[in-house]
């Protein structure tokens, strides 16, 4: 069998993506925390005051980076549902359901920060414009892939229920991305641009690009750390969870098995 | 009409839901008056100063429906379950997109068509002027179907669960919160004075969108369910 | 040092949003640890359940 596919359905094993994940998470989390400070450094500190906005615009600094992993999560989430709808492959079932906390999570903060950028700026703390309401039902998304996903007591068949439940929504990620360009919005159009200049200062967005990869670094630590839970629970009967948690045992209790 | 082919399945099904539903015609109204509940609450809450309830008229009547229609939704499939008609019907060897179709739209006439006939009652009971009462049922004539379409996805996901009501409305509801915008959009739209023909057109494309894809995406959300 | 708090008058809503985004991290850090350890904690359970049940 050719390497490649060798080493691709190893990965997929559930003991080895435990240790291979349990290897790979750490440093992630470490290098995301570094990346992070230096671009809050750069954020709050070194670069300059907005001539129009002052300080104010300094949200912008975990706005847009948490803005765009909400996005970023739910397509990694939707592509794990898709090949686990598809090939039933049980590494993406736990993938994706691992994914949808940490989606909720960001965009749950650039709803909050959103918000909190808007008061000063807009002189309210919310509108209902295409753009945030487009990101809340985002959010309503996310609750309800986890709410059907802890519904149903079978682990396999309720992920393969609320992957489905991820593709049907999957529908609402480009309209929070173009809603600025399709409706007239209160929200500002896009600035930064991948392809293209951006409209954004150089002092202002290499404290931006910096956040954004350190928010994507966090985030894959995140799903591998929820994933190695995620596959003890699956696996909780077979003999390599067993170990694991009779190795983790606190001294004083469990004996060994026999 | 030939017993075993497609066509004879699908008739059967649409003639045994009818009847099942006829036997329990009074339920039929339950829709109808959780409906008109909803709507005489809005002037006992702001005042019935004609003004104020004539600006939410059309936004209040939607959600009326809308509402009644989610909590008409659980019907879609629970009898079958319970009785094990819904395993016999992912079984049989007619296209299931196609027989979840025809329950569907049964469920439509037996529960979104009372409301629809309702509408203007309560339109009325909320001062909408009557120029706009007209795109008011063009827009929930759309509407309602697409919302009974996007609900049976839903449903079919959540079958058989015991207490899934507010499980169903969590996932249903950003699925309806297109719908709602443009519908009632395109009413809001009518009394400014504004063009309205574009979120008509829109909830059309959806409902043309919903005609084919929903049936389909039911069936494999059942298969996922039963499984 | 006060000029850097104050942020021209919008410190309250910067310190605030970035306070947010570190506590939600934060918890999407610490939440996989404890679901880690009561997941193994429940395996242990079920492990010893099944002994006493053998043992007779």
């Amino acid at each position: 069998m050719n390497p490649f596919l060798l080493w691709f359905h190893k990965i997929g094993s559930p003991p080895t993506f435990y240790r291979i994940a349990g290897r790979i998470a750490p440093w992630c989390l470490g290098i995301g925390f570094v990346l992070g400070a230096i671009a809050l450094y750069g954020g709050l500190v070194v670069a300059p005051r907005d001539y129009q906005q002052g300080d104010a615009y300094r949200i912008i600094f975990v706005h847009v980076p948490c803005a765009w992993m909400s996005l970023f999560a739910y397509g990694f989430m939707a592509v794990n549902a898709f090949i686990a709808l598809v090939w039933r492959i049980k590494l993406s079932e736990i993938l994706a359901m691992a994914s949808a906390p940490i989606g909720a999570a960001f965009t749950f903060i650039t709803l909050v920060t959103g918000s909190l950028w808007g008061k000063p700026m807009w002189g309210t703390y919310w509108t209902w414009d295409a753009r945030l309401t487009s990101e809340l039902v985002l959010l309503f998304l996310y609750f309800g892939v986890i709410g059907l996903y802890y519904a149903i007591d079978d682990r396999r068949k309720a992920a393969r229920a609320a992957a489905f439940l991820a593709l049907i929504g999957i529908v609402n990620v480009p309209i929070v991305h173009f809603s600025v360009n399709w409706w007239n919005t209160l929200h500002q159009g896009s600035t930064v641009r991948l392809l293209g200049p951006s409209k954004i200062s150089g002092d202002m967005v290499w404290p931006l690009l910096t956040m954004a990869l350190a928010t994507h670094i966090w985030f894959f630590a995140s799903v591998l750390a929820r994933s190695r839970v995620g596959l003890l629970e699956l696996d909780s009967g077979k003999d390599w969870a067993r170990d694991i948690a009779l190795a983790d045992a606190p001294r004083d209790t469990v004996t060994a098995h026999g | 009409m030939k017993p075993g082919t497609t066509f004879a399945a699908c008739s059967a099904l649409i003639r045994r839901d009818l009847t099942l539903v006829w036997r329990r015609r009074g339920d039929t109204l339950n829709p109808i008056l959780f409906a008109l509940i909803v709507v005489a609450l809005f002037p006992l809450a702001l005042g019935p100063e004609p003004e104020n309830l004539r600006r939410i008229a059309a936004g209040v009547v939607f959600v009326a429906l809308l509402l009644s229609g989610l909590l008409a939704l659980d019907t879609l499939f629970r009898g079958d379950y319970e009785d094990g008609s819904l395993e016999q019907l992912v079984l049989s060897p007619h296209p299931l997109a196609l027989l979840l179709f025809c329950k569907i739209a049964v469920h439509w006439l037996t529960t979104a068509l009372p409301l629809l006939i309702v509408a203007p009652l309560l339109a009325e009971m909320l001062n909408l002027p009557h120029a706009i009462l007209p795109v008011l049922m063009a827009s929930l004539a759309l509407a309602t179907p697409l919302l009974s379409l996007i609900g049976a996805v839903c449903v079919a996901l959540t079958v058989g669960m015991r207490r899934s009501g507010m499980l169903l409305a969590l996932l249903v509801l950003p699925l309806y919160v297109p719908v709602l915008i443009f519908g009632a959009g395109a009413c809001n739209a009518a009394s400014a004075g504004l063009a309205f023909v574009a979120p008509l057109l829109w909830l059309s494309a959806g409902l043309v969108l919903a005609l084919v894809l929903a049936p389909l995406a039911c069936a494999a959300a059942l298969k996922i369910s039963l499984s | 040092m006060a000029d850097f708090f104050a942020m021209g008058g919008y410190g309250a809503y910067i310190w605030v949003s970035y306070a947010v985004f570190l506590i939600v991290l934060a918890i999407d850090a610490i939440a996989p640890r404890l679901g880690r350890k009561r997941v193994l904690a429940e395996i242990r359970g079920k492990l010893k359940r099944q002994q006493t049940r053998k043992t007779p």
